[in-house]
Order: C-alpha cells, then sequence, then structure tokens
C-alpha cells in the first residue's frame, strides 16, 4: 500500500507554497511514497520510554543582555528587496483567508 | 444569521456563559526578543531591524534575558508555577508580517503554568484561573492600500513594515471561567483592568491598549443549565477595557438568539468592530490550522533554576491588590470612597501627593475635585495635568497662610496651564496673600491718613466704625490681605 | 603553472611568514589555476579575484609593518556558498537566491578574514546543501577531478573539488549529514567536521539547525587542524555554540604525525563493517584500520545497534527543520519573486516564486518535513525520529566507554557517475549511510584519505566524542604518515 496518495501530496504542496505541476505531482508522488516508506523504519524501533533529543548540546539559559546594537541601514534592509516602496516591503494583495 | 433577537436577561436566564481570555503583553524590554534592535514606538519603517529580526538567511536568535525574567516575574504575580525546563517552538505558517514564515512562541512546555487572579466584582471576588504564560515574539505591521480605510479587505496591495518583528510578547491564558453568568462581561473586563494593573506594578510593560502593548481576545461560549459548555467562538481585536465588557456581552446576545432558534455555533474567531459594538467572522476554516510545532533547534532549553526564580520573587512589587487595601485602610476611606479613587485612576497620584507631605483628605480632594473636573471637561488624562509635587506644594502654601482655598484655585489653574509651580504663579500673578505687616501697616497708615474723620471716630470709641478704614486697606490691596490681620492693624493703632 | 598551488596551507604560510612569497603572489597563482581549469571543474559559483588580492595586499602591509600574523595568514580559502559573505553573493546553490548579496558576514567569515586568509569566492554546492553529489545545485554541477565524468560528493562538492584541482589550499564546508566528509572521501581530501556546537553557524544558512556544523577540508590533515582552529570556538551570536576551550586540533595532529599511537583503542562498528557498502571500499578501510593497528592502536570491535536507523531518522529530521527553515524564502524580503502582474494574489505569488526558485530536491525535503511535522503525523514520523536519535546518541556513549574514537568507511561507495542515481532520490540518501550517526550525536568526525578502489579514492573515517575533536585529528594524522593522500590525474 502506498504510505501517501497523490492527492497528500498535492495537500503538502500547497501548504508548502509550491505550485507544483500536474506533472511534478504524478513524479513526486511515487518519490515520496518510496521516502516515506524508507523513513518510517523508524517505527521498528521499541522507542516508548525513550526522550526525545531536540539539541546534541547539553546548554540551558543561553541568554544575552538588554542592550541595544546597531540596526542594519535603510539602504541594507532594502538592498534586496524584489519591490521596496517607501521604506517598506510591498506584496500583492493579501487574501482575507490568510489573515 | 439569526434575525431574532433577545434581550440579555432572557440570554443569561437561559444559558451560562464561559468565557477565557487570551492577553497579549508587549514587554517593554530596551531591545527585542532574539536580537539587539531597539524596541522604540514610532520609528521611521524598517529602521530599527536587523539580520535576526529580518529574517536573513543564516541569522540566529538569542533570548533575551530581560524579557525572559518579566515573563518570570509575570507568572509569579499571577500565582503560577514556573517550569524548571521548558522549550521554545516554532509556529509554522506563512504571513507576510512574518518574516521568517514562522513564530519563536512556546507550544507545549510554556514558561509559567497553573495560576490564578482575583478580581473584584461589586464586592465579591471571582478567582479567575490561569492557564499558561509563555513568551514570544511579536510580528511586523502591514499597510494595506487601495481598500478602505486601511482594511485588508479590498486591498489591492501592501506594504510591510517589521520594526514591530521581534519585539518580546507575552501570552497569558486563563482557564476557562464558568459560573459568572449575566456578570460574565464585567468579570472580563474586571480580569482585563486588574492584569493590567498587576503588568504595570512590574514595570515591565507600558501596557497602552490603545497603541496595542496590550491586546486582548475573547472566548465565549454558551450552554444550558446542567449541560456540558457549548462551542466557543474566538473574539479578536478587542483593544480596549470597555470593548472587552462589549464583546462579550454582544457575543453572548447572538449565540442565544442562534441557539433559540436551534442553530449550531461554529468554532471560529470573529473580529470586534468597535464602532457597531458587533462581532463578525473572520476567518473561517473548517479545520483548524495545522502550525506544525516543534522544538526551536535554533535556541536552547530554559531552565531558570530555583534560586533564580527566588531572587526574582523576592524582588517582586506588593501586588495592586495588597496595596490597594493598605491605602484604603491607611486613608480610612469606605468602600465607595476608595471606588471613586479608583475610578478616577487617582490611586497613585494620592498616594505621591501624601507622601510629599499632604494629608489623605486634602490630597483626595484636590485629585478627586477640581483636578477631575477639568480632566473630565478636557478629556485629559488625570495624570498630565498636574504632579503630585504640585498638589503637595500647594496644599502647603494654603497650610502657611499664604493662599486662601479661593486663591488656590487660581493658582491651580495657573499650575494645569502650564504657567510653573504654584510658588511661580502664585508670584507671577501676585496672588500671595498680603502677611507682611510692614507692608501692610503702611496701608493701614496711608488708609488713616486719607479719613482723618472715620479715625477720629474710632478714636473716641467707635469702634464699629474701624470698617470704612479696613475696608479702604483690603481695595488698596486688592483683596490678598486678611481682613482679619488689618482690622487688628487698624485698631491697634487707632486705640491702643 | 605555478607550483605554489601544490604547496599545503601550512607550508604557503610559513613561505608567507618568512616574506619568501607575498600572500598576492599566493593568491594570483591561486586564481589564475581558477581561471585555467574552473570551466571544466565548476567549483566556484562566485570568484571575488578583487577582494582576494585586496585582502592578500592588506596581509602583506601588515607583514610588512611587523604586525603579528597569524598561523594561516595570507593562504587563500574557498567558501562554501551557503556561508553568508558580506557584499558578496550568497545563492546556496539556489535560484531563489541569485544575486542575493548579503548585508552581513557569517561568524566564520569574519574570523577567517580576522585571522588574514584570504576569501578567493564561493564554492558550488548541491541546493541549500541538500543531496551527496552536487548534482542538485541549481547552477549546474560540479566535475570530480578524479574523473571529470563522476560526481565530487556533496553536498560541498565545491569546496572539496577546489582542493583536489589545486584552486585552492583550503576549504570551508558546512556538514548536515556527511556533506564535509563524504566529498572529502570521494576527492581524497581531508573533511572534518567539528563537534556540533564548537564551530559557529551563524550566518550559515540553514539546513537543518540541529544538525548544521560548519568545518574545515584540506589536503592535509594539519591544514584541516589549523583551519579549525581558526573557525572554532564560542560565538555569542549562536544560541547552540559552546562556551569552552577549543580541544587542541593542531597539537593533535603535530603528534598523530609521529606516528605514535599506542594506547589509543580505535572501535571498529560492527554494523557499518559490510552491508551496504562496496568491497573495494570495505577493503580499502579494513587496510587503513590495519595501518591503524601497525602504528599501536588497539583495535576493539564494538556494537552500536540502533545506528542503522540513524538513515530514515535523520531523514526525517532534517527534512523537518528544513520545511521551517527554508519558509522564509517567499519572495516578500529577498530574492527572487515570480508571477506578481498586479492580478495574483500573495498566496499565489509566493507560491509561483517557491516552485520556480526550489529545484526539485529540496521541494521532495519541504514536503517530507511538512508531512513528518503534521499533527497526524508528529508522534510517528518526527518525534519517533527524535527517540532515536537518542538512541543513537546512547549508542555513542556507551562504545566511547569502550574505546577513544570509532572507525567506519566515510562512503559505501567511490565517486559515481553524474546522473547515475537522481532519478531515484533514495539512492542518493544511502551515499550519508555512515556519516549520519555523527551528525545525530553531535560529535566531531572527520574523513582522511585510505587508498583507492577501482582508481578512486576512499575515505576512513574517524569519529570521536563530543569536544574530544583533538583525538580524531590525532589518528588522522598518524595515518597520514603511512598511507599519504593519493595523487589526483593532472587536469
Amino acid at each position: 500500500m502506498a504510505a501517501i496518495s497523490r492527492e497528500e501530496v498535492a495537500h503538502l504542496a500547497r501548504l508548502s507554497r509550491l505550485a507544483v505541476t500536474d506533472k511534478e505531482l504524478d513524479t513526486f508522488a511515487g518519490q515520496l511514497d518510496v521516502i516515506l516508506q524508507a523513513v518510517a523504519r523508524v517505527g521498528e524501533v521499541a522507542a516508548a520510554d525513550i526522550p526525545p533529543t531536540s539539541h546534541s548540546v547539553p546548554l540551558t539559559n543561553v541568554l544575552r543582555d538588554d542592550v541595544v546594537i546597531p540596526c542594519l541601514s535603510p539602504q541594507d534592509v532594502l538592498a534586496g528587496a524584489p519591490d521596496p516602496q517607501d521604506g517598506r516591503f510591498r506584496v500583492p494583495r493579501i487574501l482575507e483567508e490568510e489573515a | 444569521m439569526s434575525t431574532m433577537t433577545v434581550s440579555y436577561e432572557d440570554a443569561t436566564a437561559r444559558y451560562e456563559p464561559v468565557i477565557g481570555l487570551e492577553t497579549h503583553v508587549e514587554l517593554g524590554t530596551r531591545t527585542k526578543m532574539f536580537c539587539g534592535c531597539p524596541t522604540e514606538f514610532g520609528a521611521e519603517p524598517n529602521t530599527h531591524v536587523c539580520p535576526v529580526c529580518l529574517g536573513l538567511p543564516g541569522s540566529l536568535p538569542v533570548a533575551n534575558r530581560a524579557a525572559i525574567e518579566a515573563t518570570i516575574r509575570i507568572g509569579l504575580a499571577l500565582n503560577c508555577t514556573i517550569a524548571s525546563w521548558c522549550r521554545f517552538a516554532r509556529k509554522n505558517y506563512f504571513y507576510p508580517d512574518m518574516p521568517k514564515n514562522f513564530q519563536i512562541s512556546q507550544y507545549d512546555e510554556p514558561l509559567c503554568v497553573d495560576g490564578w487572579l482575583d478580581v473584584l466584582i461589586d464586592g465579591q471576588t471571582v478567582r479567575v484561573g490561569i492557564e499558561r504564560v509563555h513568551l514570544e515574539e511579536d510580528t511586523g505591521k502591514t499597510l494595506h492600500l487601495g481598500g478602505a480605510t486601511g482594511r485588508i479587505h479590498g486591498a489591492t496591495e501592501s506594504l510591510v513594515d517589521y520594526n514591530r518583528a521581534g519585539i518580546p510578547l507575552v501570552e497569558i491564558v486563563t482557564k476557562p471561567v464558568p459560573g459568572t453568568g449575566a456578570r460574565a462581561p464585567q468579570v472580563a473586563r474586571a480580569y482585563v483592568t486588574e492584569l493590567r494593573e498587576v503588568v504595570r506594578s512590574l514595570g515591565v510593560s507600558d501596557v497602552r491598549m490603545e497603541q496595542g502593548s496590550m491586546r486582548c481576545d475573547v472566548n465565549t461560549s454558551l450552554n444550558r443549565p446542567g449541560e456540558p459548555w457549548g462551542t466557543r467562538t474566538e473574539t479578536k481585536n478587542v483593544n480596549s477595557l470597555r470593548s472587552v465588557e462589549r464583546a462579550v456581552r454582544s457575543e453572548i446576545l447572538r449565540q442565544a438568539a442562534l441557539l433559540d432558534e436551534g442553530g449550531r455555533i461554529v468554532q471560529e474567531t470573529r473580529h470586534f468592530h468597535e464602532d457597531t459594538g458587533d462581532t463578525r467572522p473572520g476567518r473561517s476554516k473548517e479545520t483548524a490550522t495545522d502550525y506544525r510545532y516543534f522544538p526551536e533547534p535554533d535556541l536552547v532549553p530554559l531552565a531558570p533554576d530555583p534560586a533564580w526564580v527566588a531572587t526574582l520573587r523576592a524582588a517582586l512589587p506588593e501586588s495592586p491588590r495588597a496595596r490597594r487595601d493598605r491605602l484604603q485602610a491607611a486613608w480610612g476611606l469606605s468602600d465607595h470612597d476608595m471606588q471613586s479613587v479608583l475610578n478616577a485612576g487617582a490611586l497613585a497620584l494620592i498616594e505621591t501627593t501624601v507622601a510629599a507631605g499632604t494629608t489623605p483628605e486634602a490630597a483626595r480632594k484636590w485629585w478627586l475635585g477640581e483636578l477631575s473636573r477639568v480632566a473630565n471637561e478636557t478629556a485629559a488624562d488625570l495624570g498630565t495635568l498636574a504632579t503630585p509635587s504640585q498638589v503637595a506644594e500647594l496644599q502647603k502654601l494654603i497650610d502657611d497662610g499664604k493662599l486662601t482655598d479661593k486663591l488656590a484655585r487660581t493658582v491651580l489653574e495657573g499650575v494645569v496651564s502650564g504657567e510653573g509651580s504654584p510658588a511661580e504663579v502664585m508670584a507671577a500673578r501676585g496672588l500671595e496673600v498680603v502677611s507682611d505687616t510692614g507692608a501692610l501697616g503702611a496701608a493701614v497708615d496711608e488708609a488713616i491718613a486719607a479719613n482723618p474723620d472715620v479715625a477720629a471716630k474710632v478714636r473716641d470709641g467707635k469702634v464699629a466704625a474701624a470698617g470704612v478704614i479696613v475696608g479702604a486697606v483690603m481695595k488698596a490691596t486688592r483683596g490678598q490681605a486678611d481682613a482679619k490681620t488689618v482690622r487688628e492693624l487698624v485698631l491697634a493703632r487707632l486705640t491702643g | 603553472m605555478s607550483e605554489l598551488i601544490h604547496k599545503p596551507a601550512a607550508e604557503l604560510a610559513a613561505l608567507i611568514a618568512a616574506g619568501e612569497v607575498s600572500s598576492v603572489e599566493v593568491t594570483r597563482a591561486h586564481l589564475d589555476r581558477i581561471a585555467a581549469v574552473d570551466q571544466r571543474v565548476h567549483a566556484f559559483l562566485h570568484v571575488d579575484a578583487e577582494g582576494a588580492l585586496a585582502a592578500a595586499a592588506d596581509v602583506d602591509a601588515r607583514r610588512a609593518d611587523g604586525a603579528a600574523l597569524g598561523p594561516l595568514a595570507g593562504v587563500p580559502v574557498a567558501v562554501k556558498d551557503v556561508l553568508t559573505t558580506k557584499g558578496v553573493p550568497t545563492t546556496c546553490g539556489s535560484k531563489i537566491l541569485e544575486g542575493w548579496r548579503p548585508p552581513y558576514d557569517s561568524t566564520i567569515v569574519t574570523r577567517l578574514r580576522a585571522a588574514g586568509l584570504v576569501i578567493l569566492g564561493k564554492t558550488n554546492m548541491d541546493e541549500f546543501a541538500m543531496g551527496s553529489s552536487t548534482e542538485y545545485s541549481a547552477f549546474g554541477p560540479t566535475f570530480n577531478p578524479w574523473d571529470l565524468t563522476r560526481i565530487p560528493g556533496g553536498s560541498g562538492g565545491g569546496s572539496a573539488a577546489s582542493l583536489v584541482a589545486y584552486e585552492a589550499p583550503l576549504a570551508i564546508g558546512s556538514d548536515t549529514g556527511g556533506s564535509i566528509r563524504q566529498p572529502g572521501a570521494v576527492t581524497g581530501t581531508v573533511g572534518a567536521k567539528p563537534t556540533y556546537g564548537g564551530t559557529s553557524r551563524y550566518g550559515l544558512v540553514a539546513f537543518s539547525s540541529s544538525l548544521d556544523t560548519p568545518g574545515p577540508c584540506a589536503r592535509t590533515v594539519l591544514d584541516a587542524a589549523l583551519l579549525h582552529a581558526v573557525i572554532a570556538g564560542h560565538d555569542p551570536a549562536d544560541s547552540t555554540s559552546i562556551p569552552a576551550p577549543v580541544p587542541p586540533v593542531v597539537a593533535a595532529a603535530r603528534q598523530g604525525a609521529t606516528g605514535d599511537l599506542s594506547g589509543v583503542r580505535i572501535g571498529v562498528v560492527r554494523e557499518f563493517g559490510g552491508e551496504g557498502a562496496e568491497p573495494g571500499v570495505l577493503a580499502a578501510v579494513r587496510e587503513g584500520i590495519e595501518a591503524l593497528v601497525k602504528l599501536g592502536a588497539e583495535p576493539v570491535e564494538v556494537s552500536c545497534p540502533h545506528f542503522t536507523y540513524a538513515l530514515p531518522a535523520y531523514y526525517l529530521i532534517a527534512p523537518s527543520e528544513c520545511s521551517s527553515n527554508l519558509a522564509r524564502f517567499d519572495g516578500v524580503r529577498y530574492g527572487l519573486r515570480v508571477g506578481d502582474d498586479g492580478t495574483r494574489s500573495l498566496e499565489e505569488v509566493m507560491s509561483l516564486t517557491r516552485e520556480a526558485g526550489f529545484g526539485p530536491e529540496v521541494k521532495r525535503r519541504i514536503m517530507i518535513g511538512t508531512y513528518a511535522l503534521s499533527a497526524g503525523y508528529y508522534d510517528a514520523y518526527y518525534g519517533q525520529a527524535q527517540k532515536v536519535r537518542t538512541l543513537i546518541t546512547r549508542d555513542f556513549t556507551a562504545a566511547f566507554e569502550q574505546v577513544d574514537v570509532l572507525v567506519a568507511p566515510t562512503t559505501p561507495f567511490v565517486a559515481f557517475p553524474i546522473g547515475s542515481r537522481t532519478s531515484d532520490p533514495y539512492q542518493m540518501y544511502l551515499a550519508d549511510l555512515f556519516t549520519i550517526p555523527s551528525n545525530l550525536y553531535g560529535g566531531p568526525a572527520v574523513s582522511v584519505p585510505c587508498g583507492l578502489s577501482e582508481g578512486l579514492p576512499v575515505g576512513l573515517q574517524i569519529m570521536a566524542p563530543t569536544m574530544a575533536d583533538d583525538r580524531m585529528y590525532r589518528v588522522a594524522a598518524a595515518l597520514e604518515t603511512v598511507v599519504p593522500a593519493p595523487v589526483p590525474p593532472g587536469l
């Protein structure tokens, strides 16, 4: 049985903001299925009472003092912007359901 | 949408509301949560940004100690347990005001959990449970163009400013509050009011709802008595204390009307509209958004050790409630009088005035009397009209006999209009009580010389005639002399 | 061709320090070599000749003034295009960042500059460091100088190829699942992954934040150690940076070069002794281990039972983190924007931008990660992988109670022909089979040349405990005394 359907891949692409083509969907569906079946092997390990590791360094409480550091210059901030306008970053209209 | 309307009394007689509040407080740290950019309000767009808060590739966050401590202090002030170990988490969703398209927040391991805050409603205490207090980063600000009045609806494009992105934001979430019945809107308002007092007393935020440094989301559900809690809605955009109360009330009415018709409440986000006082649906999502939270790998866990927490606890200020109780007792006020002080927002002003040497009665008289009147008339903030030290100085001038009550009011007018300290206003306007006997003596002598007939009568024992000479002196000093003193001086010269 | 390009960095530094050659001469020799061969090798995405010569002239001037110079001052270095360089293009091998000039230097680059190293340019890589062959670069593959029809490994194939093509004596890479070591192995160079947290990630464009580790690439073990010492050390701008002194890696490399390994216990990982690897690779590695034993090391067979689950765990953790890390590439603040024709919504423009800006491997990983972090799958995939990570760490901890270092092949196979594994993404993943455990654990590991198989280089991997990076350099340097790095055919 496939681990993932074409529809699920389409959904993942939408969630990931990837406008994949139909042809890509076909390819990805097959490839992701192979990958997911392979990585699902982690489930073979009995690990119910094993704590997860999110960080390999045993550090805690790494904090900085509340001291102001110089900001970027306005030119540097907007230098790479695809569409700067009035010192801000312009974007096309935002769909309301995204708000 | 229901077309039926119900009265609030009917609605709360038939249904029991359960409320919950999520409050965001922007911390007043000098720098942002994860970088050294300043947090000042009102800078030119995108001038308070760096690679970190702009989410530039390769940049990494480092947590601000002051923000962590402020959050722990809020947690302690709300009687929470401070986690001995917790992590930040990424909340993943795409939105242009988030430079990384994820927000660093906390998910299932908040810094503070399980506390409470008591609020007083009509002399009764209602305990509001606190579910959690956690820390996250604020988003940038989006300016919508081409639509009506800056709304996203109808806009054709938007401009993003990331100055606010990364400012530390504390989220305080209550447990559901059942059993408040018809008073639910009042309880919601009283809770937010008290929370604001608590946060303000800690000095960690200016908690100004109108500037957005304190923001509120209100959850409301209704159920019939004896039945399980209903589906809740989340009302956003509630940005004043009054709106908190109105939003709950409006949502109770809306849900009751819908339920009366046999309708179903949808779990949704709604927006409160200040102008109409009602709530309207925001985004409606069939399924809850999956934020794909996972532990933030760029930040190591927080493990506040007990000694650190104990130090922070020991340095907590007196709670607003304890302070109110203490001051009420010290000033000898009735509950009603105390409420007037609180309603006028004059507690701290009176306290400081008293500390400057004024009696509580006099301090209260000025702040709740003349100054509150001006504040109401001009819609000004009481604390901006005069300072406690000015009020204390004014009262001292009265106590020292340099001003009469009537003159003092005139002096206060001058103080409020920015003419200077009470002493300066008094001097500049020449309002001081003339008590210098030398100067007065000269005026008396002149008046006697100008009225030889009357003087003779007085010398002959017609003491009552002295009034004419006293009047002349008062006229000459333009009312600033004390009539009794003048009379004594006149009689001393003519009969002594 | 200048003989300078064949010299190790340590020797170049000594010549520069002694005034026998200028940094500008050394830099020019390497720039000339790049101009001569890089069309065929394609190790570089951007060559900053002007910046390099200016930096070299600066070192020469400071030397003339009698200033104290660092041990690698004046020596050129190539930097993987995953590290930000102020004002110099940084693409991560992706179209989505084409033309982006960062307004800031990464910490690694800051340290290179401060130490007087001369940055030649930015090297090619698999897009966002996702890949094992450099074929997933949006700007075309890098070709292995050993055989220009074969891959140079990945993701840091550009850095490794630049060394073996004599375009640079030193290079910087980043290792998330083997991206320094695996290219090192297949090009016959030395590639070291320091302890996670031992080198700063500030300015390293994130692929998988809990695994990414910048590190040194060189043709000799001592050169790698010298470069390691320059770039390592605590950085307050990286919360995961370890606040401890840098392990004495240079001293360890010099000690190892004496050829004495008596008292060193080397653990041979049983689980990595056969399955999945080419016989020629296994044979070369076996000979390498025998060489170590002859130098006095004591071999101990150790079992790390969870290592076989490292690959699947990694291919859940890394994509999960990458799905979040790469969300920021949306065409709003920097980089590519596609489809903004005035009619489309932001969501559409973002989706078209990411569709056009990312290559297929990046898209696959973003989708796998999005899947693994979803509410319904988190526990079975991401959560379970994090638990397996704990078990792998325990395997390491237990092994290091018995031995000083672990040894294994670096890669299961020698450099494969370009195009032979791209159609089956999972086949590509297998290249990381032996390198991934150290990333999940966080400890250091180095790949050092250990002979040839079918005429192509094989790497021996030496893994050490966290913050014991010096141990692996000692063993690697000792091996180098008896198994010298193979000399590539001329270009």
